[in-house]
């Protein structure tokens, strides 16, 4: 597993790396033009003197950096892994956090915490919603509720989740006040009433991922637990006169337990992409909405620098979940 | 699991048209289809390549609701009038060396509320005494109000052709209508002569009846003429589904978008499909060490996350509609090659496959012509099952404003809605039907491919 996190970043890094360079590059170029336009005391010649000059500061500063070599040299290559792991991911062209600072670590370590409590509240709801619901129609398969539970499972995976937000902005928003159409609070953050408000704030976002998510959730615990509940030990507890309710809601969902953690993990981490869009949608003020507004504007080490905390945040998930699953089912062993 | 039973075509097609619900998605289908069949047909492509061009679209009103809206209850709105020199009444006569070109254009104005605005078209093409223009407004109650009396601009060379478009918020309007305003029983507004125009001389309310709307042109040369004229009375409504904030009939766009989807949509899937199914085979039918790194490949490419990837793709490398269908194959793949591998793992120890293994057949004639046909309706299955998450990743990255300008997409039209605030300013019609398309054409898609896989693959049976 750990050669797969690596190679995972691997990947990134050579998918991102030469981009990386260039936007160093032109920022050093940049740089160095400013400077002599600048520096009153620098006098040359000739314009081709001059161009000399420059192109020999370029290469100086390129050579501090280790731009003269490629991204894939040994030493870079280390360098760049080690930077990633500290987070250290540059400046932005042009979008600054609340506080004014342009560096990306600083941006998104700041938008990191909202987009956490939106979708972890939202994975909680939408889990817990639709473990007992499936667990429910799982006991009655082929029932009315079963038959609704699975269309609305279909529709609802069809569905775009940032539709469905636009839709609700629409109607909570438009046509009854009842939501604010945009999630991002007036009140400053030093205020006390801020965690209120954006608490409130929250609710438009938070019912349209339930609403979208925990269908298709429902779907997938039933399907664990009609297999779970053809077991012979189920029959067993059963005939001991044990409540149908307790069979179901703890026996059963215990040892379906093993897979559904998996994909509760895999949904967390698959959520995060969505949070891209649906932030997007909202304005809440999270990663996704900055990454929204990064595309908007291209800049580029914003996307960049977002693009690897989400695979970070992925990658580690997926790794986790396979050690969460060898715990949770014995018979598994790490590989 | 048991082994793969092989089913027969016409077993499948048979149990296929039991299942309600694939017949539901074919129908949806066919109907997307014939959409895409009348877009490719009906539509002019000049149109659809031009959408990000807004002069092609100046004529049309801005945000105006589709005209259906209009049937039932509640005020009626006004509708969209564009009339074009073929609508118009032309008249000419000649005097003492002027001549006068009269086009009347005549406009049935039966709604509750005001039109949002007017233009006239005119163009003339003359040579050193430049023509002069007259605009009328004749009213159902007979009066006549002259909005404009001016010559058009001098021309530059011999013969100018000049082409003209006067807004209603011309100044000289409003100047006109200013003497016409002791004609009203109430202070009347000059300033927005739509509302003046169109009132009822003693009730602030539209006056409603046949309007006619004439341009005069003075002409003082033999060779000048008149080369075009038009009227646009700018309504509240347009259209089968209105237009956006650009004035783009957003008819077109949807219509359009279909076509395009499905490209997609389709090419990702069948692509995706047949890399991961040869993919899964080869590493399940090799074994050893070829299965192990092949499937360590499929766990790295597993464990990426997929949007920011692609998005991060059409950022460095571009969004042209071919390249992020290129890059959504990419993805699309994995799951493919886990199921097929795990099928094929199955069939290499089947008597039919170990007999023309010991006949020496080759590896890849036994992967090719004895193992991946029993897998071909399982693959069409999964075709159909990962078509929707290839629209819905290509509308996602439209959304995020990653698209080919010169293709719009019902992702794209969403993105523009999203940039706008449509959905809070309460432009429904901008919102629902693409995504309604989006999500209509995922579902057709998953109905059938959920009918397919009950029947075809051994897994999902029950």
């Amino acid at each position: 597993m750990v050669i797969v996190l690596f190679a995972t970043l691997i990947l990134t890094i050579a998918l991102l790396g030469p981009t990386m360079d260039n936007i160093l590059r032109n920022a050093i170029k940049f740089d160095v033009i400013e400077m002599v336009n600048n520096n009153k005391n620098l006098k040359f010649p000739t314009p081709a003197d001059r161009q000399a000059y420059i192109n020999q500061e370029i290469d100086r500063r390129e050579m501090l950096l280790g731009l003269d070599q490629p991204w894939y040299s040994p030493q870079r290559f280390t360098n760049t892994v080690l930077r990633v792991m500290v987070l250290d991911l540059g400046q932005s062209n042009t979008l600054t956090s609340e506080s004014g600072s342009p560096k990306v670590q600083d941006i998104i370590l700041e938008k990191l915490p909202k987009t956490v409590l939106l979708f972890t509240t939202s994975t909680l709801i939408v889990t817990v919603v639709g473990l007992y619901l499936g667990a429910f129609v799982g006991n009655r398969t082929g029932s009315i509720w079963d038959r609704i539970n699975s269309t609305f499972a279909v529709f609802s995976s069809s569905f775009p989740t940032w539709w469905v937000g636009m839709l609700m902005i629409f109607a909570f928003a438009f046509a009854w006040h009842i939501f604010p159409s945009q999630a991002n609070p007036l009140t400053s953050p030093s205020d006390p009433a801020y965690a209120a408000d954006l608490l409130y704030h929250m609710i438009l976002p938070l019912i349209t991922i339930v609403l979208v998510g925990f269908g298709a959730w429902a779907f997938t615990v039933r399907y664990f637990v009609i297999g779970i509940l053809r077991e012979d030990y189920i029959a067993a507890k059963r005939t001991a006169g044990i409540p149908e309710s307790k069979i179901i809601y703890s026996h059963a969902l215990k040892n379906a337990a093993p897979p559904i953690v998996t994909v509760v993990a895999l949904s967390l981490a698959g959520s995060l992409s969505g949070a891209i869009t649906i932030e997007a949608v909202f304005g809440w003020p999270g990663m996704g909405s900055l990454y929204y507004e990064a595309i908007g504007t291209l800049d580029i080490p914003i996307i960049i620098g977002i693009t690897y905390i989400l695979t970070l945040i992925f990658v580690i998930t997926v790794f986790i979940t396979d050690l969460l699953y060898a715990y949770f089912d014995p018979r598994v062993k790490v590989g | 699991m048991t082994a793969v039973q092989v089913s027969s075509r016409s077993e499948i097609i048979r149990k296929f048209r039991r299942s309600k619900s694939g017949v539901a998605g074919v129908l949806l289908l066919l109907a997307l289809i014939v959409m895409s069949i009348y877009a490719a047909t009906a539509v002019p492509l000049e149109s659809f390549r031009q959408w990000n061009n807004p002069a092609i679209w100046i004529d049309l009103p801005k945000s105006a609701a589709p005209a259906w809206t209009n049937i039932g209850f509640g005020p009626k709105v006004p509708q969209h009038i564009v009339l074009r020199q073929g609508d118009a009444e032309i008249s000419s006569s000649s005097d003492a060396g002027v001549t006068t070109a009269v086009h009347s254009y005549k406009i049935d104005f039966n709604y509750d509320t005001y039109p949002n605005d007017f233009m006239l078209l005119y163009s003339a093409r003359y040579g050193g005494t430049q023509p002069v223009l007259q605009i009328d407004f004749v009213r159902p109650d007979g009066n006549e109000f002259q909005v404009y009396y001016a010559s058009l601009p001098p021309s530059r060379q011999e013969i100018n052709d000049f082409s003209g478009r006067l807004f209603s918020t011309d100044k000289s309007i409003a100047a006109n209508l200013r003497s016409y305003s002791s004609l009203f029983s109430y202070p009347p507004d000059p300033s927005s002569p739509q509302e003046m125009i169109f009132s009822d001389l003693h009730e602030r309310k539209v006056l409603k009846g046949t309007y006619i709307i004439r341009e005069t042109f003075l002409l003082f040369d033999q060779q000048d003429s008149v080369t075009n004229s038009g009227v646009i009375l700018g309504g509240k409504v347009y259209g089968v589904m209105g237009t956006d904030d650009l004035r783009r009939d957003l008819s077109i766009g949807i219509l359009w978008g279909a076509p395009v989807a499905l490209f997609i949509g389709l090419t990702v899937a069948i692509a995706g499909v047949i890399i991961g199914l040869i993919y899964g085979v080869v590493a399940g039918y090799k074994g050893n060490r070829t299965d192990e790194g092949l499937m360590r490949i499929n766990d790295i490419f597993y464990s990426l996350p997929t949007l920011p990837i692609l998005v991060i793709l059409s950022v460095t490398i571009g969004s042209k509609l071919f390249l992020i269908t290129g890059f959504l194959v990419i993805f699309g793949w994995v799951g493919m090659a886990k199921i097929s591998r795990s099928i094929a793992l199955q069939l290499k120890n089947m008597p039919y496959v170990e007999a023309s293994k010991l006949m020496g057949q080759s590896d890849w004639k036994i992967i090719f012509k004895h193992i991946i046909p029993q897998l071909l309706p399982l693959t069409f299955a999964s075709i159909a099952i990962s078509v929707p998450s290839a629209i819905l990743g290509e509308a996602t990255l439209s959304f995020l404003g990653l698209s080919d300008p010169s293709i719009p997409t019902w992702g794209q039209i969403l993105h523009d809605a999203n940039t706008a605030g449509a959905a809070a300013r309460g432009l429904w019609w901008w919102v629902v039907p693409p995504g309604l398309m989006i999500a209509l054409t995922g579902l057709a898609f998953v109905l059938i491919g959920n009918a397919l896989d009950t029947i075809v693959n051994p897994r999902s049976r029950k």
